[in-house]
């Protein structure tokens, strides 16, 4: 089990400092950092991107004291249960199975589907071949439940990198992770058949006896959508994406 | 660096200084550093375990030679890997539990629920208001003692095989001059031990050097977390942006531990010539005596 | 679902025979002990292959490493040294990396009766390409016993086989190599066993898993995900751990008696060899 996956440089405190930190409650934001545009870990050795923004936003409306905890992908969850941070913003999705564990707030990222990425020049029945998905996400469990044949890899970009060798013959990921990259491929990867929509909303992941930081998050979250303050973050970080809260 | 401050404007050899020189490089730079900190920190308590490990093994009270058979054969059934995944987080739980029960004994509420673990504020190792240093100091501090149960058992073993292997007449001979067991032990069986445990111990060394890329499965921010985290392909969304470069991280990575081991592997092979040659001295000198 | 229903649908579920999906909720114990054990067909699987294909590898490095051919016995060393030098979840990263770019090539081999089509892109896959690399990860580790024990052969054998007239190969099958094994034994027994511990790196690093067929770690890994909880699945995977490494040591003892069946009970252990390496990766 990997514990914590501590960031060396993410370390200062963030929003918070301007208040006096001392009558603050202190509140550890756990990110996987490997997930760019939500979160991902700048050139600087900072925790970075849409959820590190809307994560800092949360706790100043909040009055909270946040710091920021990188932890892998595959403990995640076990790691907050066991309480070694108190909150994930993972780009992690709302599903029934991950709500009998643990708790999650309102969403503040609307569902994203899950597309196909394959290779220039590849037909749509590329989908019902062999797919590659990243370990313990729905869309391995999704791929895994379809007649094609899932091959799975520890970190996302070892999926793009198994469609770039030939080794897979399509990846299955979030689009909004996908875009940045097939865009930026010149060509070279391309969007194939039909979204899906997995699984629900991205919401706060939070240990399920920690109703009263929940409750703070969830009017946090809430303010956020109606100032059009999130809707903004969102067009800002993912490309100018419109969605209206 | 000034120039740094806006990469998409650099090209050629100032790009490379810039990229090289980002503070997630000195993170992984560091971080080999962090190996070697790992390794000569673990040593000396792997020492003590083993040596506490192969003594319980020779102990006369059936408990504690249970206890020290247990230990020392727990390493040759259970792989290290499988050892490293469930035993840092349980050693953080019972903790946890053990601080819970003596600082909140007013909390009457299980520290079990459900799925969670839930102990009071004041019980949490370390406690959620210290620095993220504390906590990082922490992590690595758990991933060394689980190192150090996992090799200490493989140094019992050599230690154990070691004692054994003293022979016993000298034991005997120093005996017969009237020594006490202490002092047999002290002055004839330790010091003749060394011998016939350095190949072990140098070997337990190696070991223990190539064990570290499995320190991220204890969640240190390794060199090997490092060079996948560098390595994978950087978008636009990043200062410098590339493709798929693990390999090259890889390769520094491969170089270092190479460099390591055959470094290790020299300084070993010096060490047991250094103590063979000793070691017959010592035994000349004990048989002249004794034939004397 | 009873236990016996799982047993069908699980127990051969890393070989791709049984229920295709895995369970997903309310994970009942008796399951993680199904999976877990039909990931241990691979952890065999790769063990025992590995190590009887090494051992003749191991055995010719060995030779190569003694001779007096100095690109022999060079070329010899260096594979060693890397092998033993580096950790092993390096060298599953490389080799996968490395297999990857091989181009895609298939190559007929014909065996007598039966004509396989080997193809390159088996390479890719774990249960051939992490065995390549596990065949020669052990054979540097067991070349090195092999290397220790074949300088410790006693002179007075080799005297009596010159002096029988026995050269080259008769020498060495009749002569030699018994003895080695019977000096070697001991710390190849141990390579074994850590071999056998090694195979869980497969699916760790870097060769993915094919339709969620993968060795025990694997399966205590997506168990310990799904239900959230460490502290059964990795036990259970220790658990079977201990067993197989009891029956290796049983195993490699019936050898050891029968390497040694010769000698009288008190002789036996005055042949010594402390061996200089001790192993695992």
């Amino acid at each position: 089990m990997r514990r914590l996956i501590i960031a060396a440089f993410a370390s200062a405190i963030m929003t918070g400092s301007v208040f006096a930190a001392s009558d603050m409650q202190k509140v550890r934001m756990g990110t996987e950092g490997a997930y760019a545009p939500y979160n991902f870990i700048n050139d600087k050795g900072e925790i970075d991107g849409f959820e590190r923004e809307v994560g800092d936003k949360l706790c100043e409306l909040a009055k909270l004291d946040c710091t920021w905890v990188k932890n892998d992908w595959d403990s995640i969850i076990p790691n907050l249960v066991s309480g070694n941070y108190d909150t994930i913003m993972a780009g992690m999705s709302i599903t029934a199975e991950r709500d009998k564990v643990i708790d999650f707030t309102q969403e503040y990222f609307p569902p994203d589907p899950s597309a196909y990425v394959a290779l220039k020049g590849a037909a749509d029945k590329v989908i019902s071949g062999v797919v590659a998905a990243q370990k313990a996400t729905i869309q391995a469990s999704h791929v895994a439940s379809t007649k094609a044949t899932v091959v799975e890899f520890a970190t996302p970009d070892e999926t793009l990198a198994a469609v770039r060798s030939g080794e897979a013959d399509a990846v299955l990921a979030d689009k909004s992770y996908l875009e940045p990259i097939v865009k930026e491929s010149n060509g070279a990867l391309i969007f194939v058949g039909e979204d899906i929509v997995i699984g629900g909303g991205i919401g706060i992941g939070l240990r399920e006896s920690d109703g009263e930081l929940k409750a703070k998050l969830d009017v946090a979250i809430a303010s956020m959508k109606k100032d059009g303050s999130l809707s903004k973050l969102i067009a800002k970080w993912f490309d100018g994406k419109m969605v209206k809260y | 660096m000034q120039m740094c401050v806006d990469p998409d404007g650099l090209a050629g050899l100032s790009w490379w200084l810039c990229y090289l020189t980002t503070n997630t490089h000195y993170s992984f730079y560091l971080s080999f550093g962090t190996i070697l900190i790992l390794i000569f920190l673990c040593a000396p308590v792997v020492m003590v375990l083993g040596f506490a490990g192969a003594l319980s093994r020779r102990s006369r009270f059936l408990p504690l030679r249970t206890v020290g058979l247990i230990y020392t054969s727990m390493v040759r059934g259970v792989p290290d890997i499988v050892f490293f995944m469930f035993v840092p987080i349980a050693m953080d739980q019972a903790i946890e539990a053990i601080r819970h029960k003596v600082k909140c004994p007013e909390v009457t509420a299980p520290i079990f629920q459900g799925n969670d673990f839930v102990v009071c504020t004041a019980a949490k190792m370390p406690l959620s208001a210290t620095d993220q240093w504390v906590h990082e100091i922490y992590g690595f501090f758990l991933a060394l003692v689980a190192f150090a149960i996992v090799f200490g058992a493989f140094a019992a073993n050599t230690l154990h095989g070691a004692l054994a292997a003293v022979p016993k007449n000298q034991l005997e001979t120093a005996r017969a001059y009237g020594m006490s067991e202490k002092q047999v032990f002290w002055r004839i069986h330790l010091p003749q031990m060394w011998r016939y445990a350095l190949p072990g111990l140098s070997n337990l060394w190696m070991i223990l050097i190539k064990a570290t890329p499995l320190l991220f499965l204890l969640g240190v921010e390794d060199a090997v977390y490092w060079a996948g985290a560098l390595g994978a392909s950087k978008t636009q969304i990043y200062d410098f942006p590339h493709g798929d470069w693990r390999i090259w991280y890889f390769s520094a990575l491969l170089i270092f531990y190479l460099l390591l081991t055959s470094v290790s592997e020299r300084f070993f092979k010096w060490l047991t010539l250094k103590v063979t040659r000793e070691h017959n001295l010592n035994t000349d000198d004990l048989s002249s005596g004794v034939t004397a | 679902m009873s236990c016996a229903d799982t047993f069908a649908n699980y127990a051969l579920r890393a070989i791709g025979i049984g229920a295709r999906l895995l369970p997903k909720s309310d994970i009942t114990f008796c399951e993680q002990v199904v999976l877990i054990g039909s990931g241990m067909i691979w952890n065999i699987y790769y063990g025992i292959l590995a190590i009887m294909t090494g051992f003749f590898f191991a055995t010719a490095l060995a030779v190569a490493r003694g001779s007096e051919r100095q690109i022999l016995s060079k070329s010899a060393e260096w594979f060693i040294f890397i092998f033993r030098g580096s950790p092993l979840f390096i060298q599953f990263f490389f080799a996968y990396e490395l297999f990857v770019l091989f181009p895609k090539l298939s190559i007929d081999i014909p065996l007598g009766f039966v004509t396989i089509a080997a193809d390159t892109r088996w390479l890719t896959k774990a249960w051939f390409g992490a065995l390549v690399v596990l065949f020669l990860n052990t054979s540097a580790y067991s070349a090195e016993i092999f290397h220790g024990a074949l300088k410790a052969v006693p002179k007075g054998d080799l005297e009596a086989a010159d002096a029988y007239g026995m050269s080259g190969f008769a020498r060495f099958r009749r002569i030699i190599w018994p003895t080695l094994l019977r000096l070697a034994w001991p710390s190849y027994t141990n390579e074994a066993i850590f071999l056998f511990h090694a195979t869980t790196l497969v699916f760790l690093s870097s060769f993915p898993a094919w339709r969620q067929k993968g060795d025990a770690l694997y399966y205590a890994n997506y168990l310990a995900e799904k239900t959230f909880n460490p502290f059964v699945s990795y036990p259970i995977v220790a658990g079977y751990f201990i067993l197989l490494t009891l029956s290796i040591i049983m195993v490699f003892s019936l050898v050891n008696r029968r390497l040694n069946r010769h000698l009288e009970p008190g002789q036996r252990s005055k042949i010594k060899y402390r061996p200089q390496v001790i192993l695992t990766r």
